[in-house]
């Protein structure tokens, strides 16, 4: 994971409905800690990427220390240390998708798009990744944009879908 | 004539709604299991069908909840693992799809057997529509009164919620999920103790696979005997074959543990894509040991492959036919354990990647024949000397493929390109 964290230049507050939300998530859990990950979801969906300044965030409403947020943060590849494009494509990589002609249409997108992997279209509408096994492998090969998987995909399929991406 | 029981309703639209379930004899067995049986009872009658964890391991699951302590004052945690990530496997992914209260049922069965009154199904993170149907039918069984408080008069309690992972392989190992639920990085624990002692919060903890609690409800109405007699009698039931790569008809199927791989692979998958010769089939998910095409006619249980010298695994099959080059595909793999080793032990964290380089020098054609030996040391030095078995995970396909396919990487050596010019 080579992402740094940016500056992001807002204030940094949940908004009603989150706040009612994570009071939601607490009520799961035993304790606090165990809320963290399902609150950095809610995190991300609020701010966009899981800057510094969420973090503190974030651990001021888990009465966790800012390390203990970023160790767990920066464990996991969802969560993004820096803004992403507005459409977050991931190209998964692994064997089957692999076999199934992944890398063409990873190739594909890097030309279409004019970005390699972990960049930014300069409109911020699109931002590619490879990634390792989403587990649909037997529609590979797979991409997911956003919170959408797009399976069995073809070159044709591919430029038709994001054809469609307002 | 086998009789589907997880899958049968995959297809049907409406099939995700607890309307849908009830109709179709959905919740009797957890109802029976409430009205009529003690939690030993339901350990016994799981321990008699001899069902073995779906998610890898084969672990009997009877014998796994009998672990948990009888007279604790502890709280006593069910997680439901799906955070179905091994490289080839998605078959839980249908199951949550297409019978997402089978999967709640089994939960709730395996929740009141270990005297459970908490329930996670811990989900990879990616799946979001698959956690909203979770979500949807965890409300559902809440209206209809099958979860919260004194559940249909028995007096039982349990709570059953929905936690999301965020990308990480190694949260699939039990400890390394406990760890997540708990809010920290995944890094798997050392055991003993075993979760059944002590897992989530310290507390005895069982974690099963989806597709596991997914065969208790019809144990539980059918009997173990019946369940007994479907495939070889020390690993029998129904099973879910993911196959997937090089075969003209990909998917997941239905059929009697113990059904032949070559059987699987050609009448069910439809054979080998473009009609090509097959080469290579990983059996059980991208940890376990490969076969060449000539090992294909064996039994897909737990015994039969483990007699072969592989595993079942996942039952994540992956077909390979003759123009895959053996190095890229193993090259493909270490690319995956390097980049999901979780950082905890040195001869993971460091062996995954030196295994890695290695790869790179010999695909594109600058290794030496020692570098070849090298990575066969590499492996041997981090099979079992981690702390779980994403260590053994990354060794066996590097140990399997160097064995079977030891010429092909000796083939590669000064060649200064790829023999195959394959680009994976």
């Amino acid at each position: 994971m080579a992402q740094k964290e940016t500056q992001q230049p807002m204030k940094v507050e949940f908004s009603e409905a989150a706040k009612k939300e994570f009071q939601e998530i607490l009520k799961r859990y035993p304790d606090k800690r165990s809320a963290t990950l399902p609150t950095l979801h809610l995190a991300q969906r609020e701010f966009g990427y899981i800057s510094r300044d969420v973090m503190e965030y974030v651990s001021n409403l888990l009465d966790l220390t800012v390390g203990e947020v970023m160790d767990t943060t920066s464990f996991y590849t969802m969560f993004k240390l820096k803004p992403t494009g507005k459409y977050h494509i991931q190209v998964c990589r692994t064997l089957s998708c692999a076999l199934r002609g992944a890398r063409e249409i990873y190739e594909h997108l890097e030309a279409k798009l004019g970005i390699h992997e972990g960049e930014v279209t300069p409109d911020g509408k699109f931002s590619l990744m490879k990634v390792e096994c989403l587990g649909s492998c037997g529609t590979a090969p797979v991409v997911q944009i956003n919170d959408d998987y797009y399976e069995g995909l073809t070159i044709e399929k591919l430029d038709e879908i994001l054809d469609n991406l307002e | 004539m086998f009789e589907k029981v997880l899958t049968q309703h995959i297809n049907i639209p409406e099939s995700q709604s607890i309307e849908y379930y009830l109709k179709h004899g959905g919740y009797q067995a957890f109802q029976k299991v409430l009205k009529s049986m003690s939690p030993d009872e339901v350990i016994e009658e799981v321990k008699a069908s001899n069902l073995r964890g779906r998610g890898g391991a084969g672990f009997p699951t009877g014998v796994k909840w009998g672990f948990v302590p009888k007279d604790d004052s502890k709280p006593h945690y069910l997680l439901v693992n799906a955070d179905e990530s091994e490289p080839g496997t998605f078959k839980d992914r249908l199951l949550i799809n297409g019978n997402p209260h089978l999967v709640l049922e089994g939960a709730m069965i395996a929740s009141f057997a270990i005297r459970s009154n908490h329930s996670y199904i811990y989900i990879r993170g990616e799946f979001v529509k698959e956690a909203r149907i979770l979500e949807k039918a965890i409300q559902e069984a809440y209206d209809k009164g099958f979860l919260g408080k004194n559940i249909l008069g028995t007096g039982y309690n349990l709570d059953m919620a929905v936690h999301r992972g965020a990308g990480a392989y190694i949260c699939g190992e039990e400890t390394g999920l406990i760890e997540s639920l708990e809010g920290k990085r995944g890094w798997p624990r050392i055991k003993p103790p075993f979760p059944a002692i002590e897992g989530y919060q310290h507390s005895p903890t069982i974690v099963n696979n989806v597709e596991t609690l997914a065969c208790v409800p019809s144990i539980i109405e059918r009997g173990a005997s019946w369940f007994k007699s479907i495939g070889p009698e020390q690993s029998p039931g129904p099973k879910l074959y993911c196959l997937s790569g090089h075969v003209k008809r990909p998917g997941v199927y239905e059929l009697p543990m113990g059904t032949n791989l070559k059987e699987i692979i050609y009448e069910d998958g439809g054979g080998i894509l473009d009609d090509k010769k097959l080469k290579a089939v990983i059996p059980g998910g991208s940890s376990v040991p490969i076969l060449r095409a000539d090992e294909i006619d064996v039994a897909m249980d737990f015994n039969s492959l483990a007699a072969i010298g592989t595993m079942l695994g996942s039952a994540g099959t992956i077909v390979m036919h003759e123009d895959t080059c053996m190095v890229d595909a193993l090259l493909n793999l270490l690319h995956f354990y390097r980049h999901e080793s979780c950082g905890q032990c040195t001869p993971c964290r460091e062996g995954t990647n030196w295994a890695e380089k290695i790869l790179h020098k010999i695909e594109s054609g600058h290794a030496t024949e020692k570098d070849v030996e090298l990575l066969g040391e590499v492996a041997n030095h981090i099979n079992f000397r981690t702390i779980c078995p994403l260590g053994d995970a990354a060794a066996m396909p590097i140990q399997s493929f160097l064995k079977k396919f030891g010429d092909e990487f000796r083939a590669h050596v000064g060649v200064g390109h790829c023999p195959l010019n394959s680009r994976l």
